[in-house]
């Protein structure tokens, strides 16, 4: 099965500047991708050379297939894609502008045209605001547009560029349903984000950004595995319990003043506190850490997660 | 199995299902609803009223003038002239200013807006949104240019005299063969701001400003009729895009001057391919950044 989207030593530079260094982005058909990275880590360069909107310096794109530039006519209509967020004419209403973007696409049939348009604001909550100028919108309604606008045919890959961006809590919420619900119908997701909590939540995948490097990349489950899972002990005696943990067999065991911790291995917890029950050491809590995408983004970059340079 | 079966996502292929001109249709209407080029519009169809009504006012006063330029000493015998006035009048200047904004705006207009990467995603087709935008220029330049001439033959008729139409040539002709004339007029108007249009779209490719752009575009007729008029510069002056802007006279005689004209719609033409040229070459080989 090809994949939904392929680069291979994909390369873009600005002068001596190198936006995206040598990446290989494969996005399976049927995942929710992440992609995600701090503000200016080239995130949008690559969907805007993903989309042939800007050409690469080297390395080649495959879009579901179809090598870009050169097969843009035929892939795009089955592309529905939000970058660098929303943008429309002003003093068209929401319904006219997505009206317009239709006019625009050559392989769309006119005679469902209102219809389409019409579930697509519906779709996006915006159905009551469609005849309203698009400069009366807030931040919110722009963005729903904007995603109104990739809907508005069935797509087999929707590339979105930070999605949730200037929504509400509710509107946040609301992407998420749609994301799930377009992935649940087959369409491949490629979503960019720097909130890792969001990638979290949404994707089965994730390619991490750094710097114009992609540092990371595979389904979630796999990348959470490489990182070991740690049991941490509260207890008052944590010398003690540290001797008990490595017993176990548990390695970078690090005792402080309020207890201790350690990467847990193939030791089953249930056993250790046991031991450590017997053995007389007061345990106040138990908990098992499993790192989240914050952690393992730390541990692949070494770094926070701030705007690169 | 194909590839939407395997995913599920019923993406139809892409077939071409709507009609060719539905894009221009579209693109023609945004330019059209823009209240700045409705504006811009009304101006320049007021325009022949109110010379009408300045001649109604000195005529009135006994005070016609046989030297006026544009024909509009023909005008108090025949107001079907105001008509030809209206043109010749506002060919220098005001026209192509309006064409000026207009092909200005095409592509930076879009590129500042942000609303080109969209048109680009949907896929419109650089070429095929090119073309379009220089379409809708084109036919915006043809609208007015009508829109002109029409103004002033009506404004001419109720406000003077219509009759059968005395040409130059000393030839009278009839109702229907003037407005055959006019309507011809109008056309070559549109012919000459298709070709500033060309340069307008491809300056406006060239940046995200769309003022930028517009005020370029709006020098350029002015500084190449300042060229026109320095005669050590004669050698230039045929291949100047204002040589031929004022030889309207030429469609009132009987038969009709060509030579003059024909060279107008020649160089016109080559202006268009040159600059339709340089603005594929520029939008097609561009990074979208904006």
């Amino acid at each position: 099965m090809t994949s939904a989207i392929a680069t291979s030593a994909l390369t873009k530079r600005f002068g001596k500047r190198t936006a995206v260094d040598v990446i290989d982005l494969d996005v399976p058909q049927g995942s929710v991708y992440g992609f995600l990275g701090p503000n200016g880590s080239g995130k949008t360069t690559t969907i805007r050379i993903l989309l042939g909107l800007a050409a690469a310096s080297e390395g080649t794109v495959h879009l579901l297939g179809e090598r870009m530039p050169d097969g843009a006519s035929a892939v795009l209509p089955r592309v529905g894609a939000l970058v660098d967020g929303p943008a429309f004419h002003p003093y068209l209403s929401g319904r006219d502008n997505l009206v317009r973007l239709d006019a625009a696409d050559r392989t769309a049939t006119p005679a469902d045209r209102r219809r389409r348009i019409d579930a697509a604001l519906e779709r996006v909550g915006l159905a009551a605001a469609a005849g309203k100028n698009y400069r009366a919108y807030s931040q919110g309604m722009r963005q729903r547009l904007g995603l109104a606008a990739s809907l508005l045919r069935p797509r087999e890959l929707l590339v979105l560029d930070e999605p949730t961006n200037g929504l509400d809590p509710q509107g946040t919420r609301e992407v998420r349903h749609l994301v799930s619900e377009v992935a649940a119908a087959g369409t491949t997701v490629f979503l960019s984000s720097h909130l890792l909590s969001e990638v979290d939540q949404m994707c089965t995948h994730v390619g991490i950004m750094r710097s114009g490097a992609l540092v990371a990349q595979g389904s979630i489950s796999t990348l959470r595995s490489a990182l070991a899972t740690r049991l941490r002990i509260d207890t008052r005696a944590g010398d003690d319990a540290a001797e008990v943990l490595r017993r176990f067999g548990l390695r970078n065991v690090a005792a402080d003043s309020t207890g201790v911790t350690g990467e847990l291995g193939g030791a089953v917890p249930e056993d250790v506190v046991e031991e450590l029950v017997k053995s007389g050491v007061p345990v106040r809590q138990v908990i098992i850490e499993r790192p989240g995408l914050e952690e393992l983004f730390v541990s692949l970059t070494g770094e926070g997660f701030d705007v690169d340079e | 199995m194909s590839t939407s079966e395997l995913i599920g996502a019923p993406a139809p292929a892409p077939t071409r299902t709507a009609l060719p001109g539905t894009f221009l249709a579209s693109e023609l209407k945004l330019v059209l609803r823009r209240r700045r080029n409705l504006g811009m519009l009304g101006v320049l169809v007021a325009a022949p009223i109110v010379i009408g009504l300045a001649l109604r006012a000195s005529s009135s006063s006994g005070e016609g003038d046989g030297d006026a330029p544009a024909f509009l000493g023909e005008v108090a015998g025949n107001g079907l002239f105001l008509g030809f006035s209206g043109l010749l009048l506002l060919m220098p200047f005001f026209l192509p200013l309006a064409m000026s904004v207009v092909s200005g705006d095409s592509i930076a207009g879009e590129a500042s807006a942000g609303t080109l990467r969209y048109l680009l995603i949907v896929p419109a087709g650089r070429g095929r949104l090119l073309a379009t935008k220089y379409a809708s220029c084109v036919l915006f330049g043809l609208i007015t240019t009508v829109l002109v001439v029409t103004s002033g033959m009506v404004t001419g008729a109720a406000l003077f005299s219509a009759g059968d139409v005395t040409l130059l040539s000393g030839t009278t002709i009839g109702f229907g063969e003037t407005l055959w004339r006019a309507l011809l007029m109008a056309g070559y108007a549109a012919v000459l701001l298709g070709g500033l249009a060309a340069i307008g779209v491809f300056v406006s490719t060239l940046t995200e400003v769309p003022v930028a752009a517009m005020a370029t575009v709006a020098a350029i007729p002015v500084l190449s009729q300042i060229l026109g008029l320095i005669p050590q510069l004669s050698w230039l002056h045929p291949w100047l895009l204002t040589d031929t802007w004022s030889v309207f006279g030429d469609f009132l005689r009987e038969p009709i001057m060509t030579e003059a004209i024909g060279r107008g719609l020649l160089t016109h033409a080559g202006y268009a391919v040159i600059f339709l040229s340089f603005a594929w070459a520029r939008l097609t080989m561009r990074d979208i950044t904006s």
